[in-house]
């Protein structure tokens, strides 16, 4: 099912409006809300895999309306009460009911510097050889879909889905977002950026040797 | 769960609905509890604010552009070569540097979400989050150009990479003609965060 966060190609947006590179945030809101939310991922409760999908998983009323980093913080709140950090009760009262048993894994001040540094990398040792190289041609799924869960997170754009389309670089072997925001295993795949011709996904592509590429994990993809 | 609800069934809508009042919220419950240091806040802020930007981007370009040799290692495999200058971490795991041509003009996406080279560039701007960046970027990427007052020749193609995985990928944009008695650290000045998303084009602020 194609989500409202799920834009690419998408008409009526109106202009892109640059901004000097020193604006880094737009309300004293937004750092702390983004500082909220990677604080809160270090508590080891989801993957970013699983709070992609809980952002996505908002109303499309609210996706379309929230600014940026409400979406984060919506999303945020969401996944603290899915995964039992906080009550629904304490929410609403804006009030802790207690110290929380998962005190004890708090990012403190002195760790963020290693934590951020640290990352968290999406490639996996393997043994699954790639089943296309660099210039092999790909069909893209048809339906830009999670397939083994229905309504479920994946990363193929509608606006790519079903086109052929070459290989253009083999990056590895990584984690399967389909499979890992929903608690079923990292079950890594061969992961490939795949070149498509605007001319085969636009119908008024703005120039012929245009191409948009997109990486995207070896089951996405079939020999045409 | 993946089904959509009405807004009254996600946790969420039970926070003040005014975004700066929802942040605060979180942010007491979250620090009664003890899941949450203030001060770890404060770093994280710190950090994305004062010490995390695109000069560590620009610092890779202007090098690129002074040594062949790294020029080479960088656009063959990034990650060692941005690993000994210590630009890597969270949203930076996997880069690929992507070099911009007179035929091929280079130009970076996210169109599900906002995925972004954090320690390269820090954190995005506002635009690069926007719908309007993620809906036109990859359909219509030389009137988006054109906002940002770029306008490419007839023979340059344009490459769009839609970040849908957990690579990141940093535009190498040219080296601006003029430049050949300028240093590294001259040069830097004149390569500009929209020019390394490929925004823009590098001495033209």
């Amino acid at each position: 099912m194609t989500r409202v966060h799920d834009m690419g190609g998408r008409f009526g947006d109106g202009p892109v409006v640059p901004e000097p590179e020193d604006v880094k945030f737009h309300a004293d809101w937004h750092p702390r809300a983004l500082a909220l939310t990677l604080a809160c991922g270090s508590l080891g409760l989801w993957n970013i895999d699983v709070s992609r999908h809980a952002r996505e998983s908002l109303a499309p009323k609210d996706y379309a309306r929230f600014a940026y980093y409400e979406k984060w913080i919506a999303a945020l709140a969401d996944l603290l009460v899915e995964k039992g950090a906080l009550s629904a009760d304490e929410l609403a009262a804006g009030q802790a009911q207690g110290e929380s048993a998962l005190a004890a894994r708090r990012l403190e001040a002195s760790a963020v510097a290693d934590v951020l540094a640290k990352g968290g990398p999406a490639d996996r040792p393997s043994n699954i050889a790639p089943r296309f190289g660099v210039g092999d041609v790909v069909r893209l799924r048809a339906m830009p879909e999670n397939v083994a869960v229905a309504g479920g997170h994946t990363r193929l754009p509608s606006y790519a889905a079903g086109a052929m389309g070459h290989i253009l670089r083999v990056h590895g072997t990584h984690v399967l977002p389909d499979s890992n925001a929903h608690g079923l295993g990292e079950a890594p795949e061969p992961l490939y950026a795949v070149a498509l011709k605007a001319g085969d996904i636009w119908a008024h592509p703005e120039h012929p040797q245009d191409e948009v590429i997109l990486d995207l994990w070896d089951s996405y993809l079939a020999s045409p | 769960m993946p089904h959509d609800h009405s807004d009254h069934d996600h946790p969420h809508s039970l926070l003040p609905p005014d975004p700066a009042l929802r942040v605060k919220a979180l942010e007491t419950i979250l620090t009664q509890k003890g899941l949450v240091d203030p001060a770890a806040l404060d770093e994280i802020i710190d950090t994305y604010e004062n010490r995390i930007g695109p000069r560590n981007g620009a610092k890779v370009v202007a090098r690129a552009w002074c040594d062949p040799a790294f020029k080479a290692a960088l656009l063959e495999d990034a990650d060692p070569v941005l690993a000994d200058l210590g630009f890597y971490g969270r949203q930076g795991e996997h880069m690929v540097v992507v070099e911009n041509t007179d035929t091929l003009h280079n130009m970076v996406v996210c169109t599900l979400c906002s995925c972004y080279p954090w320690p390269l560039l820090g954190i995005p701007p506002g635009w690069y989050k926007s719908d309007a960046y993620r809906a036109r970027a990859v359909r219509e990427p030389r009137k988006v150009l054109a906002e940002f007052g770029v306008t490419l020749p007839d023979g340059c193609a344009v490459r769009v990479w839609d970040s849908t995985a957990e690579v990141r990928y940093l535009v190498l944009p040219q080296r601006p003609a003029g430049t050949e008695g300028l240093d590294e650290t001259a040069l830097m000045d004149l390569v500009s965060r929209d020019s390394m998303i490929g925004c823009g084009l590098a001495g033209a602020q």
